[in-house]
């Protein structure tokens, strides 16, 4: 089991750097590719329990499909189509951003030690990595202005939500975790079909055109 | 029987996408809805019918959500035929779809004992109802329905970490993780106390957004604004309950832990927050359906008090899901009506509709009356027990905060209503083609009478329910 733990958290620094990238980025193709390998990486992760089953392993075979593959070429697509390749001067600028990142992170490790764990998995990053990435993609979603840019902060969000399911190794039936990667997969579907229209209709991806509908 | 409830819907969503003729495929919609209530009032009578497996199970609170879901979309689908008949000039198929889809993954909410499965069915709905709200394909609707996936997407996305960290509550301690709701309610006083408070929190938040509490209601006014009338009704009705009811779990096992008195003034306090928002929006409000989407911000945050409330107001509480969805049913289909006859949903424009649609304009009065709390309708009533359950509790100042908020929104809305409502219509004010047809008036007319039914006389049979409902939430207290 310890092996296991210090694969996870090897794992979980990576994720946590990933996020410091994806902060730090201005081509929204890298930012899609980040969260794609971050998404695909996680999946793994469920694999390397000894214990883990042939349900962990379609579920896990399931979310690295859609994470690292369908889910970037359909928002690559998207942005292709929108012949857009920067987010340009975000709402907190770039280096700022990765500041504030680091600083969730670090939080969130000094956090974590507060918070009551089952016996067996206290030292494992997998709360904090939780905490900071999902802190990481609100950051992404709010600050950025490119309607596809806030499809990747809800991308690193859900991201790291399913850090923390980590922590509840085949708690969730395989029939359940099919149905949170088919929303998930048909949510970005509808959202690019969103973005798209979005592109076509104001000749940008800029959401603060988005702003006829106020009192 | 319960998951013919769920397929039924969704195979013929299948049937309904392939049909060839744009004519009669909006008829699949009472068809369908005509099966899924009477599954329904079955199932009601009926709830061991329901039961599936480990999966599906139907118990008295979701007996009343799905009788008021279900029975309000049967009226909207009538009304949604009168509908698409003026809408010829587009496509129908993702409408009906998108609806079709709606009401199955609607009663999955409803019937599903696992809370992980009870997500997903939610998120579900979420989806299926975005390409309604885009329906009219204006860039104000594209704006709506882009606020609609992005926050109730987070909002649901922070649902499941609730979720998760629920069954964790039940990890750490040294039980096997579950999702499994009565296993949840049986082992509450296990639970790790720090893990499940954290769980109502997030599930609150999460869930809370999709009903629209405030301050997580902004995108309310965005999406019921835009979307057509009877879109509008369904999601003032049904999506809110079915949000509603997933809060109502999450309180289930919170209140079977013993911990719910922790949350009672958190419950109040979002409740009258949210009446207070609405409240201020309403005064002065120009956007007949905004009015409506504030309105509902209103109702969702009078469930919140009853909630937080708990005990004998639990019942009011149960009362008020289904006054509400009835009451909003009226008030969106005939704002719909009026909004189709002016080409326009704003107050300057819109003035004298008692004239020019004399039966909608009539029925839109009513509910006015009815959904701001005016005897003899519905919500007068399960307010009313709401309210006397406060103040029986002794909480005078939340009593007191309660009417004047109920005041404020009368006559904030009442000025809204009155200006579209009497006089004459200006000259050059515009003029559709539309005029009252059978399905569009008289289904507004038909859903007055029930709310009317709902407060003068209300079946024992619905009192029973609404009973079991309210002690199976107290019964855990």
């Amino acid at each position: 089991m310890a092996s296991f733990h210090d694969l996870i958290n090897a794992v979980l620094v990576i994720v946590l750097v990933l996020n410091l990238f994806a902060l730090g980025s201005s081509r929204i193709l890298t930012v899609i590719r980040i969260a794609a390998a971050q998404g695909a990486l996680l999946s793994v992760l469920p694999l390397l329990n000894p214990s883990a089953g042939w349900p962990s392993l379609a579920a896990s075979a399931g979310a690295i499909v859609l994470k690292g593959f369908v889910i970037p070429f359909m928002m690559g697509r998207s942005l292709r189509a929108a012949k857009i390749k920067r987010e340009i001067e975000p709402f907190i600028g770039f280096f700022p951003s990765v500041l504030l990142g680091a600083g969730a992170t670090g939080v969130a490790l000094l956090l974590s030690t507060q918070i009551p764990l089952e016996a067996s998995q206290t030292g494992t990053l997998i709360v904090p990595a939780s905490i900071a990435t999902i802190m990481v993609g609100f950051l992404i979603l709010t600050t950025r202005y490119k309607a596809l840019t806030q499809v990747i902060g809800y991308l690193i969000l859900e991201n790291g939500i399913y850090v923390f399911g980590l922590l509840l190794v085949e708690a969730l039936p395989l029939v359940i975790e099919l149905g949170v990667l088919l929303d998930l997969f048909v949510g970005i579907f509808v959202i690019t079909i969103i973005t798209n229209r979005i592109n076509d209709t104001f000749a940008s991806m800029d959401t603060r055109r988005l702003a006829s509908l106020k009192e | 029987m319960g998951i013919i409830l769920i397929l039924f819907p969704l195979l013929l969503a299948g049937v309904v996408a392939l049909w060839p003729w744009e004519r009669q495929r909006p008829l699949f919609l009472p068809l369908v809805n005509t099966v899924t209530l009477t599954l329904s009032i079955i199932l009601a009578y009926n709830p061991s019918g329901a039961v599936w497996g480990d999966w599906l199970q139907l118990d008295a609170v979701g007996t009343v959500i799905l009788l008021a879901l279900q029975g309000l979309a049967f009226a909207l689908s009538f009304y949604v035929v009168g509908y698409l008949r003026y809408r010829k000039e587009r496509s129908n198929r993702v409408f009906t779809v998108s609806w079709l889809v709606f009401l199955g993954l609607a009663s999955l909410v409803v019937l599903a004992r696992h809370l992980g499965l009870m997500w997903v069915a939610i998120e579900g709905t979420t989806l299926a109802t975005a390409p309604l709200i885009y329906f009219n394909r204006t860039k104000e609707s594209l704006e709506a329905t882009w606020k609609y996936l992005l926050v109730l997407s987070v909002g649901i996305a922070l649902a499941l970490l609730g979720t998760f960290f629920l069954a964790y509550a039940a990890f750490q301690v040294g039980l096997p993780p579950t999702l499994d709701y009565p296993t949840l309610i049986a082992e509450a006083h296990r639970l790790s106390p720090a893990w499940l408070n954290a769980a109502f929190l997030l599930l609150l938040v999460g869930y809370g957004t999709k009903m629209g509490l405030a301050p997580m209601h902004t995108w309310k006014p965005d999406a019921y604004g835009e979307s057509p009338g009877a879109v509008g009704a369904l999601l003032a009705g049904g999506v809110t309950s079915l949000a509603f009811l997933a809060i109502l779990r999450a309180y289930g096992i919170v209140a079977a832990a013993g911990l719910a008195s922790h949350f009672s003034a958190l419950l109040t306090g979002v409740g009258l927050f949210s009446m207070a928002v609405a409240a201020l929006f309403l005064l002065g409000q120009k956007d007949l359906k905004r009015m409506l989407a504030y309105s509902s911000v209103e109702h969702m945050g009078i469930l919140l008090l009853g909630l937080g409330t708990g005990g004998a107001a639990l019942y009011g509480m149960m009362y008020h899901v289904f006054t509400n969805a009835a009451t909003k049913g009226v008030l969106f289909l005939t704002a719909g009506n009026i909004h189709r006859s002016y080409d326009s949903k704003k107050i300057d424009v819109v003035q004298g509709a008692l004239r020019r649609l004399p039966l909608s304009g009539a029925v839109f009065l009513l509910g006015f009356f009815a959904i701001t709390g005016s005897p003899p309708f519905g919500p007068f009533f399960s307010e009313f027990s709401i309210l006397t359950a406060v103040v029986q509790q002794g909480n005078l100042f939340i009593a007191i905060g309660f009417l004047a908020l109920l005041f404020f929104v009368f006559f904030g809305m009442g000025k809204t209503v009155l200006h579209a409502l009497q006089g004459p219509i200006p000259p050059g004010t515009p003029q559709t083609p539309y005029r009252e047809g059978v399905l569009t008036a008289g289904v507004p007319l038909l859903l007055m009478v029930v709310v009317l039914a709902l407060g003068v006389f209300l079946p024992p049979g619905v009192q029973q329910w609404l009973q079991n409902a309210a002690s199976e939430l107290g019964g855990h207290l």
